[in-house]
């Protein structure tokens, strides 16, 4: 399936800043299940830093705005052949071990509640099983809410509300997971509106666990199926923050207001799916 | 009078030795190593010490005493050593007895410490990038990749030359003639050094006669070797001298005296986050001459702190993209973010498999034998033999959290002992050392101390260890604890030359 994007990112500043620096993970993953046609990052009046692949396998690169300057447009734009490997992440080149993935944060904490819902694996047949038990279990308990949970909340939190968005699907499953010594991950990435226009945002975001055998799979338990042709896959870490596409720091007092459009729609044709987004963790914080 | 306080057969008549604890039936340590005497005869080092004590009248030496103290007040060196906490502006006590050893002792020593540093230098790429000493079942998998200390941000990346930790303190204890014990390896930022190079500075303006007596091997190139190892990892973008600079989290921190005494001494440049900042693909420092680019970082700041894009988005200290610039090959940071998962406490265990695995040798330097708490077999041991045990917690420092068995009461070992069942994964526990002493003046004259020793290995192109370090003295009596925190003083340390 033929893919484009065109995302953009608005700040603006009630006053100007000194300067902006960001570091993106905008660049989608190199695997068997999509392949960059073409791929264009533009930062208005930014000067690009060195690119470079981390351990995960992730495109890294920063940025630098030098100020006064009171607005900052990242335009992301480009076309991908994506293929449906049912969630799995094949061919995928990275070095960080699995394990890593077993280690707490603040977002994937697991309280009593979750712990209660990771129960959900006993009698799993096997550990892919014991997955999609999971993530079933996750979708249960979590209604597709939006506007009920924001950026920082935890994946306990979203869980005693019952609601909430992609960010707290993928928290509370990377949580349940990780209480069941599965490594999981949080996955940043796009996703195509489907013809039906089912509510979903075109930034979106979903949890791998790892699978002995099988490698990295992905799980979205917001859509209750695993990643197919529609998805876009950017970038991963231990939380949504850790993940995000964008991390960025504005120098100076002027308050920031963000804005973000994204557009994903098949073959080269732009349509709709605008709006601002919660789906997707593009924290940046001001000094 | 002074002589008194010794007994000609190496012990004391100071009452270090007798212990309150016998009655209760505590086995203790009483035969501990006394560094200057040693079956009734003067130790060859401290053959010229002897006579210097001896003729030195106790109205001079609290001359000299109070002398230096002033000093120290003057430069201004009362920060405590990092992470012992305790009041900044504390001036921790000096002891003017110098702790000496032979050339032939300290030969030893460097091997031993030089060996240990290269090792866990290996570890650190290592695990960073294959992983080998795990995948051969060396070193559990969750000690090392569920540590919080693993950065999974700088895996696959390989720091210049291969070094991950470029100053190591290897903390030392002695306890025999030729038993050396590693307490604790320290990879990330060791504190300490401005003192050794102040503790030897304050004793040759003092006593310059000690210096024409004895054969000292000098330490105070001490920062032109660092300067030297800091350049030798500069970035391979780096054309032409690198300018290096010393980051430190500000004038509050406790160690910024060493902080701006090394930039000064080195004659680098002192900056806070704040001053550097990054654009494009290099990191700059601002200056009255317009921004300079800098290319080698030495930070002494944690790595929580030193990127808010990367580590800890709150952060105010450090440098917003600075850890895109270092994995891209702008900057080098010593020491690598990282490295401390090379010295963490329960880490420390396999630091003698990480010398026979990637060095291929037997260890120098003994560790202690250590007992994990996470361990069924260990715990139940720890908790039987509480009374007799050390016990740390792992992510400690600066001996708080800390129980020194044949010290405590029996409502500390009790509450203690509750302390590690509730969480023995954050325990460790080590026989209780006997500590070597070396004579300290105390109030009513001198008397044996007990001593530890830091060194600090300089790892870059080549490892380089000046003949020297900081000894840290536990100056309340019979006490085993050398922290600041915990009422530690300083002394010079003489290496001989041969």
């Amino acid at each position: 399936m033929r893919l484009s994007v065109d995302h953009v990112t608005k700040y603006s500043y009630d006053q100007p800043v000194r300067g902006v620096v960001q570091s993106h993970r905008l660049t989608p993953s190199a695997f068997e299940g999509q392949t960059v046609l073409d791929w264009q990052i533009e930062v208005s009046d930014g000067t690009p830093g060195g690119q470079f692949r981390d351990g995960a396998g992730d495109r890294i690169q920063s940025w630098s705005v030098q100020g006064p300057v009171t607005e900052i447009t990242v335009r992301v734009r480009g076309t991908v052949e994506t293929v449906d490997l049912a969630g799995m992440l094949k061919g995928h080149r990275e070095t960080v071990k699995p394990e890593v993935y077993l280690r707490e944060t603040k977002a994937t904490w697991a309280d009593p509640g979750l712990v209660a819902l990771a129960a959900a694996v006993e009698g799993a047949a096997n550990p892919l099983d014991a997955a999609h038990r999971l993530s079933g279990a996750v979708a249960d308990a979590i209604t597709y809410s939006p506007g009920v949970t924001e950026a920082q909340t935890t994946a306990a939190e979203a869980l005693a509300q019952g609601a909430g968005v992609c960010q707290d699907h993928a928290h509370a499953l990377i949580a349940v997971a990780r209480h069941c010594d599965i490594p999981a991950r949080y996955v940043s990435g796009y996703l195509c509106a489907d013809a039906e226009g089912a509510p979903h945002e075109a930034a979106h975001a979903w949890a791998e666990l790892f699978v002995p055998g099988l490698g990295w799979i992905g799980f979205d338990p917001a859509n209750r199926c695993c990643p197919d042709a529609r998805y876009i896959r950017l970038g991963s870490g231990l939380d949504a923050q850790d993940a995000a596409p964008i991390r960025g720091i504005a120098r100076g007092p002027g308050a920031e207001t963000m804005l973000v459009t994204v557009s994903v729609a098949p073959g080269q044709s732009r349509s709709s799916g605008e709006g601002p987004s919660s789906g997707q963790s593009q924290s940046q914080t001001q000094q | 009078m002074r002589r008194a306080l010794f007994s000609p057969k190496g012990g004391c008549l100071t009452d270090l030795n007798k212990n309150p604890e016998q009655d209760r039936g505590v086995v203790q340590v009483t035969d501990y190593f006394n560094e200057m005497y040693q079956n009734g005869a003067v130790r060859p080092p401290y053959a010229r010490l002897e006579d210097w004590m001896r003729t030195m009248p106790a109205e001079f030496r609290q001359m000299k005493q109070a002398e230096a103290e002033a000093l120290f007040r003057r430069i201004g060196i009362t920060f405590a050593v990092y992470g012992e906490g305790g009041d900044p502006d504390r001036l921790i006590p000096f002891d003017m007895f110098p702790r000496v050893f032979t050339g032939q002792e300290w030969a030893k020593l460097e091997r031993g410490i030089k060996q240990r540093a290269r090792a866990l230098n290996a570890f650190l790429v290592d695990v960073y990038g294959r992983g080998e000493i795990v995948k051969a079942g060396r070193i559990p998998a969750r000690l090392v990749y569920q540590n919080e200390a693993y950065e999974k941000a700088v895996v696959g990346f390989v720091p210049p030359k291969g070094v991950y930790s470029h100053i190591v303190g290897i903390d030392l204890v002695r306890t025999g003639p030729e038993d050396f014990f590693v307490l604790e390896d320290n990879c990330r930022t060791p504190s300490g050094v401005s003192y050794m190079l102040e503790n030897r500075e304050i004793m040759m303006r003092m006593f310059p006669d000690l210096f024409r007596e004895n054969r000292i091997q000098p330490v105070d190139s001490y920062s032109e070797r660092l300067r030297r190892t800091l350049a030798s990892v500069a970035p391979a973008k780096c054309k032409g001298e690198p300018r290096i600079a010393i980051l430190t989290p500000g004038h509050f921190n406790s160690a910024y005296y060493e902080h701006s005494f090394l930039a000064d001494l080195m004659g680098v440049e002192l900056v806070e986050g704040q001053d550097l900042f990054v654009e494009g693909e290099y990191v700059y420092m601002r200056t009255t001459e317009g921004p300079k680019r800098v290319d080698v970082i030495y930070r002494r700041i944690d790595d929580a702190f030193i990127d808010p894009l990367c580590f800890r988005p709150d952060s105010m200290l450090g440098v917003p993209g600075l850890m895109d610039v270092y994995r891209s090959g702008g900057v080098s940071i010593c020491s690598a973010p990282g490295a401390g998962v090379a010295d963490d406490k329960a880490v420390y265990t396999f630091v003698p498999e990480m010398v026979r695995f990637y060095l291929g040798e037997e260890p120098i330097l003994n560790n202690v034998p250590t007992w994990q708490c996470n361990k069924a077999d260990d715990l139940k041991y720890v908790l039987d033999k509480l009374p007799e045990l050390v016990v740390k917690e792992v992510h400690g420092s600066g001996g708080y959290g800390m129980l020194v068995g044949p010290k405590a009461s029996k409502a500390e070992i009790e509450t203690f002992r509750a302390k590690i069942e509730a969480d023995p994964d954050n325990y460790i526990a080590q026989p209780t050392l006997a500590l070597s002493t070396t004579p300290t003046f105390v109030a009513e004259g001198i008397a044996p101390r007990h001593v530890d020793l830091r060194p600090y290995c300089l790892v870059g192109e080549q490892i380089d260890l000046v003949p020297g370090g900081l000894t840290r003295v536990a100056l309340t009596e019979g006490s085993l604890v050398v922290n600041s925190s915990q009422g530690g003083g300083v002394k010079d340390t003489w290496v001989l030359a041969e």
